[in-house]
């Protein structure tokens, strides 16, 4: 006798009630991180051994801007669960893995944040 | 009593489930490993790249002081390996992406798969210093 609700079936999240989300976000953050890997590839590049001036008239440049932010933010959330998973096979007292996954939350957090408001704080206002 | 006994008896030698030592390395097995390592490795790299915008966005003093660092011998090697980790990363993706789609799972199209992520890594990562060195107008 099934002791599942039709209900179950259809919505298809089960027992942790994600689905297939975090599979999921972890595809699309590293497709659209290939993606970007070309434009990366080639801000490296173009800033090898650059000066000040350089760096900042490059990133005055609204597209390198908008990309550069785009590649941040999509790593850090595929490295943000990218670790979760790292410390969830490895650590396995409770305590410790709370803290860990708190501060892997933390850090992803705190690099995503500060490198935007870098990217902005170095575009906004220059004129190109 | 008798259970106090019974837990000091010799342990009977159980067969234990085999771990990485027992395996001899396979390329796919390798593969996976090296997948999580530059993974965590890139995951730390971010720091990097943070803190050069960072240094940039604060005013040109501390971003000549960023750019010196880079351009040290061991700021060099950091930045090799992370090419390297961000490029054999970012292939190894590719082929999890193949598998996501059901295909490639026979041994020798694993193998493939497997040898093409190193081989393109390690090309691809010399290739891009390579271009780096000649537009950086050499070390």
């Amino acid at each position: 006798m099934a002791m599942r609700t039709p209900l179950k079936n259809v919505r298809r999240l089960g027992s942790a009630k994600e689905g297939t989300d975090h599979f999921w976000r972890q595809r699309v953050t590293s497709v659209a991180a290939l993606l970007l890997l070309p434009f990366m590839l080639w801000f490296a590049l173009a800033l090898v051994g650059a000066d000040y001036e350089t760096v900042r008239q490059t990133l005055a440049n609204p597209i390198v801007a908008v990309l550069l932010v785009l590649f941040i933010i999509t790593t850090v959330i595929h490295m943000r669960i990218g670790m979760q998973v790292i410390i969830e096979d490895y650590v396995h007292a409770e305590g410790a893995k709370i803290a860990l996954l708190m501060l892997n939350t933390f850090f992803a957090i705190l690099i995503g944040l500060a490198s935007v408001y870098a990217v902005l704080k170095l575009s906004f206002g220059v004129a190109i | 009593m008798a259970e106090a006994k019974a837990r000091e008896l010799p342990r009977v030698e159980r067969p234990l489930s085999p771990h990485l030592q027992i395996y001899s390395p396979l390329i796919n097995m390798v593969m996976s490993i090296l997948h999580r390592i530059t993974g965590a490795a890139l995951y730390f790299g971010t720091l990097l790249l943070a803190w050069w915008l960072l240094a940039a966005a604060t005013g040109p003093e501390h971003f000549a002081t960023a750019s010196w660092f880079f351009g040290t011998i061991i700021g060099r090697i950091i930045l090799f390996g992370y090419t390297w980790a961000l490029i054999h990363h970012a292939l190894g993706g590719i082929r999890h992406l193949i598998w996501d789609t059901g295909r490639g799972f026979d041994l020798k199209s694993v193998d493939i798969l497997c040898w093409s992520t190193i081989i393109g890594s390690v090309t691809l990562t010399v290739l891009i210093w390579a271009v780096a060195i000649f537009l950086g107008g050499g070390a």
